[in-house]
């Protein structure tokens, strides 16, 4: 017999069974208890592969273009960073490095680590610990919220010069929908289980 | 720190692993200590039946954000130079560009993002510290989706620091056009970094335990 809590209102109850796809909620407080996705693994890994991919031209290639007066500048995920950090806003590149760059290129990177050999039926050595990270790094990640920077600045700048869309642009407008579909796809219990349950 | 054994159930002394999210049965010795720090079997992160000094360290986080909320308003959080001119942007000065200009679906959705959610964000949580302290019995559900609301759109505040960060990387032709970051950029994702802290240490379990008490009295 399996127990699960809810992370909420620390309710305690018996596992309910629950078809793949569907998800259990915590009859107390209405709090999400966990989704059954069965097939978790191979499902989050491809995806995740898809994400690497994607993640990398999103930083090798300007996102956006600006023309204004014959001049052109480009601006990469980087970039913005740097340009940030000369002007002497340290603090705020700092945070944007974290959250745009290496808060979601460990997320991808530790999870591919865990999910490929968990595949083939052994875990990782330190996946445990890499799973940790994986938990810890989530709510840092901040991708998608950056996409809609990336608008609002577009709209801002529509009236002052060019704004020419680059490569990195549709990178990450692939990217974001695929690490939602894998954030949702992703069954942590189903993981954590295979991780190493005693007994 | 002391190994546990997986799998207790109602009845039984437990705790849930912050982590992994394993329910362990705890030694009657740790049970009568909320905060007493136990080792996870599956992940081996500490475990606790309650985050430890969650109150103390929530209200420590809000305050700062609290301090830091005015000045991130009133300093501008940019200032842009075009054709010689430098005019400074503030976050409401720049929601009120965009509604200026008719782009009005954005303009709601930074109008949400930079202003109503911080405020939400930092009231919603002295209200859930408030009642947790005065030992409220008042909802325990409707505060509990409170909770839960406020941690999942937190995130959404950093817009405007994204904002900021990209037409400065754009926008940087000396006299001609510039964008330079300000001080209020700063305290504004200092705002944001402090409340998702605090949301973070806030433990939403302690709205339930009032509950269980009397519960347990009947």
């Amino acid at each position: 017999m399996r127990w699960v809590g809810c992370q909420v209102c620390d309710g305690v109850v018996e596992e309910p069974e629950v078809p793949d796809g569907g998800s259990a909620v915590c009859g107390r407080c209405g709090a999400l208890l966990f989704r059954r996705r069965r097939r978790t693994v191979e499902i989050t890994f491809a995806l995740m592969v898809a994400a690497a991919i994607l993640f990398a031209v999103a930083n090798a290639y300007p996102f956006l273009a600006f023309e204004m007066q014959g001049q052109v500048t480009h601006t990469t995920l980087g970039s913005g960073v740097q340009a940030l950090w000369e002007q002497g806003s340290r603090a705020v590149a700092g945070l944007v490095l974290f959250t745009t760059i290496l808060s979601p290129a460990s997320e991808i990177l530790l999870l591919l680590y865990v999910l490929a050999p968990l595949h083939f039926g052994a875990p990782a050595p330190g996946a445990v610990v890499a799973m940790r990270w994986v938990s810890r790094l989530k709510p840092w990640s901040m991708m998608e919220v950056f996409l809609i920077g990336i608008l609002v600045a577009v709209v801002k700048l529509a009236d002052m010069a060019e704004i020419v869309p680059g490569v990195a642009l549709w990178a990450f407008a692939v990217l974001i929908p695929i690490l939602a579909g894998a954030a949702a796809f992703l069954d942590t219990e189903l993981v954590w289980r295979r991780l190493g349950e005693p007994a | 720190m002391s190994a546990l054994a997986s799998a207790a159930g109602p009845g039984f002394p437990y705790a849930q692993c912050h982590t992994c999210r394993l329910v362990v049965a705890i030694p009657p010795v740790a049970a009568h200590d909320a905060h007493a720090a136990l080792g996870c079997p599956r992940c081996g992160s500490d475990v606790h039946r309650r985050k430890p000094d969650s109150l103390s360290r929530t209200w420590a986080f809000l305050i700062a954000a609290i301090l830091c909320y005015l000045p991130a308003n009133l300093y501008p959080i940019m200032s842009v130079t075009s054709l010689g001119r430098t005019q400074a942007d503030t976050i409401l000065s720049g929601v009120v560009f965009l509604f200026s200009h008719g782009m009005w679906p954005l303009a709601f959705v930074v109008f949400v993002a930079s202003v109503v959610v911080p405020v939400l964000k930092i009231v919603a949580l002295v209200g859930l510290l408030a009642s947790v302290q005065r030992r409220s019995r008042w909802d325990p559900r409707r505060r509990s989706l409170v909770y839960r609301v406020v941690e999942a759109i937190g995130r959404w505040s950093m817009v405007d620091v994204y904002v900021v960060t990209i037409l400065a990387a754009l926008v940087h032709m000396g006299k001609v056009a510039a964008v330079e970051a300000e001080a209020g950029a700063f305290f504004f994702g200092a705002v944001v970094v402090l409340t998702l802290f605090a949301a973070e240490s806030f433990d939403p379990r302690l709205i339930w335990d009032v509950i269980e008490e009397r519960d347990e009295q009947r």
